[in-house]
């Protein structure tokens, strides 16, 4: 297949994503970092090169209740957001997961205020983290735009229906220029298929009634059923993961694992982070510490098994959490890590930092330091700490 | 125009079996809406009475298709569907005639979902939107709204020892809906068969975003017998409290013509309402809460009147 380089920043490639996948609806509003996503796609509308009706709605909640409803009008769906818009729509983002609706989101990860900030953390995406949507984190604009495609399959698969939203590091990827190999517009096309809505309330043949009221008879029966999708999730992530690599070239899977076969400290984080910390590990071998690291990819569901196997050989762990949970004790990777390590029967030290929130630079000395730490200490630590904190 | 019995006999695209009060006003104005078009329709609801008795799962009333979604959004859902309607449309992927109904209470309307109508109605959907008004959050219990009258006992403006219900009027929605320059805005009830159904059937006529105020009375939140539901909506119009008029692209049309020496004193129909009781003691208090309520709907047909002779000096 031929691939065309270019240069494009994250928001970019996502938009260059939409514009091949080619929706029939986007409701969108805008807001930094995200704005330029709709922006650059109101152009493909108005320049004829897609099919898609664009309704620019008042408010992101608006933007999630009109993307439901076309959604269930069976109409392929996308959008675009961020920070407060994402939680903005946090009401209506449980309203399609549950109606099963496979919509898919652009999330370019920004803090939430207050106070009010427009730089990368992942606090907005960890905010809706038990919203019943799938959760895909990317590393640079490539995994960002290689993620879109996958994500309108895993999101429509039939046994899985459920909506997913893909994620880039605010301004660090959204904003920032990276080579990019894209693929044929035909190639997409094949690739993500024709659209097969679950269920449609423009078949007039068939009226359905959508959004019942469904109390305690049946309430508890209907979030097992999108417990089963969100299962079913996982191996639709890891097939699909698998056949976009035998197409496309690039196989994904739930995490990546860098130098981890023979590494004793190995460091757990999301997004574009994960760049540097492999830059990091690159300077600390050559010190003679013997350093890995697992970026996770898909948050949600999450990979709790895989991740206790690929994290049982090391000595000791690093978590780098870009939010916050406020529960004093981990932030939101770190939870799950260590919830993942109980179930495996893994007991092992770990350390925990809050790190970038608001959009705090972090250097490859600050993941050097994390790693020297890890290696001097056989017990671990409860503390959550904070990395880069400005001296009193 | 439909006549009620016309209206029968209409393929029903809401049925029995819903377990909305006995005297209920809403089934009254679905089957108006719903019977004014034989095009097939899509119905958006918001969260409200109407939704949760007709769609107890795993029952429907509903024989046509419907989605709610969830309280303040009734309007950018419907306009979403609508908008999947029209990208389908045109790439040729469907091909069916189909209208559509947006629905909310005055809580759904007045308030919490007013920014989702407006923007709705701003980008010029092609949807109708009904709000069914009956003055208060009735599916919570009876608290005040936007479209709560003045002095009117709700639980959450009780008529108190210090303080005698709601301290304010009522937001004068339609006429928001007016600003926003649509094709069609009309006020209507439910005890007003023909008239209900004739603007029904002229906003279903026109293509463009429609909005239709109804006005719907409550037995619980009212305080009134279940028998009576028609003529508390009729009352409603005789003394003016709900003019009944519409806007056609800016021309006003009183469509029951009742003025300030026709129409009948507000305490008439207050007095039939528990939800009013309490402004019956004769007090001077009570009574200036009465003469302020008289005033506003005074004043309210007064600049309805105006607005008629300025846009539509034919109107007879």
């Amino acid at each position: 297949m031929e691939k065309t380089i270019v240069a494009r920043t994250g928001n970019e490639a996502m938009a260059e994503a939409m514009r091949q996948i080619n929706p029939d609806v986007c409701a969108a509003y805008p807001i930094t970092p995200a704005t330029e996503i709709m922006q650059i796609f109101s152009s493909f509308v108005n320049d004829g090169l897609v099919n898609t009706n664009l309704i620019t709605v008042e408010s992101e909640h608006s933007a999630m209740s009109a993307c439901v409803g076309s959604a269930a009008a069976g109409a392929r769906t996308m959008t675009a957001t961020s920070s407060q818009g994402l939680i903005y729509m946090h009401e209506i983002l449980f309203i399609a997961a549950s109606l099963r609706l496979p919509i898919v989101m652009a999330d370019v990860n920004r803090a939430i205020s207050g106070p009010i900030n427009i730089h990368c953390d992942h606090s907005d995406t960890m905010a809706e983290r038990d919203s019943g949507w799938i959760q895909i984190f990317s590393e640079n604009s490539q995994e960002a735009y290689d993620n879109m495609i996958q994500a309108i399959r895993i999101a429509e698969r039939k046994d899985v229906s459920l909506p997913a939203m893909v994620t880039t590091d605010g301004f660090i990827i959204s904003h920032g220029m990276e080579r990019l190999e894209t693929y044929p517009d035909a190639e997409v096309k094949k690739f993500i298929g024709e659209y097969n809505p679950p269920y449609n309330v423009l078949n007039l043949e068939k009226p359905i009634t959508v959004g019942s009221i469904v109390l305690t008879d049946y309430y508890l029966e209907h979030k097992k059923a999108q417990h089963e999708a969100m299962k079913n999730a996982k191996k639709a992530i890891l097939d699909i993961g698998k056949e976009f690599g035998k197409v496309f070239g690039k196989e994904y899977g739930f995490f990546e694992e860098y130098k981890t076969s023979d590494a004793d400290y190995v460091l757990v984080c999301l997004g574009s982070t994960a760049g540097t910390t492999k830059a990091a590990i690159e300077e600390l071998r050559q010190e003679g510490i013997k350093c890995g690291l697992i970026k996770i990819r898909m948050f949600r569901p999450f990979p709790a098994e895989e991740l206790a196997a690929a994290l049982k050989k090391c000595k000791g762990i690093v978590v780098l959490d870009r939010s916050e949970a406020m529960n004093t004790q981990a932030g939101p990777v770190a939870t799950e890590i260590k919830a993942a390590l109980y179930d495996a029967g893994i007991a092992k030290p770990m350390h925990n930092y809050i790190y970038g929130l608001g959009g705090r630079e972090i250097y490859i000395e600050d993941i050097k330091n994390v790693f020297r730490n890890i290696s001097k200490d056989t017990k671990g630590s409860n503390e959550v700490k904070y990395l880069g904190l400005k001296e009193a | 125009m439909a006549n009620p019995k016309q209206s029968a006999l209409v393929e029903e695209k809401f049925i029995g079996g819903h377990r909305a009060c006995a005297g209920c006003g809403f089934p009254i104005f679905l089957k108006q809406v719903l019977g004014s078009t034989s095009d097939p329709i899509v119905v958006v609801s918001a969260t409200g009475c109407l939704e949760v008795t007709s769609t107890i799962f795993p029952f429907s009333a509903w024989k046509t298709p419907f989605l709610h979604n969830a309280f303040e959004n009734s309007a950018a859902t419907c306009s979403g569907i609508e908008g999947a309607w029209q990208s389908l449309k045109k790439q040729g992927k469907y091909d069916k005639n189909v209208k559509f109904l947006a629905l909310g209470g005055d809580g759904g309307t007045y308030d919490i979902g007013l920014q989702s109508l407006s923007g709705a109605m701003e980008r010029r959907h092609d949807m109708m939107y009904v709000c069914y008004n009956n003055e208060a959050y009735m599916n919570t219990g009876v608290q005040r709204s936007g479209a709560t009258q003045f002095g009117q006992h709700t639980t959450t403006s009780p008529a108190g020892k210090a303080v005698s219900g709601k301290t304010q009027g009522s937001k004068n929605l339609t006429e928001i809906m007016v600003a926003h320059d649509l094709p069609y805005v009309a006020q209507t009830t439910i005890g007003y068969w023909q008239d209900a159904t004739k603007k029904f059937e002229k906003a279903w006529a026109i293509t463009g975003p429609k909005f239709v105020n109804v006005y719907s009375p409550c037995v619980p939140g009212w305080g009134y017998h279940m028998s009576q539901t028609v003529k508390m909506s009729k009352m409603a119009v005789e003394t003016n409290l709900w003019p009944l008029y519409e806007v056609e692209n800016g021309v006003y049309t009183i469509t029951f013509k009742n003025p300030v020496e026709k129409r009948k004193p507000v305490e008439e129909f207050l007095k039939l309402q528990v939800r009013f009781k309490h402004l019956m003691k004769g007090d001077d208090k009570s009574k200036a809460i009465i003469a302020q309520i008289q005033k506003t709907i005074d004043e309210r047909y007064a600049h309805l009147e105006l607005m008629e002779k300025a846009t539509n000096p034919a109107a007879k």
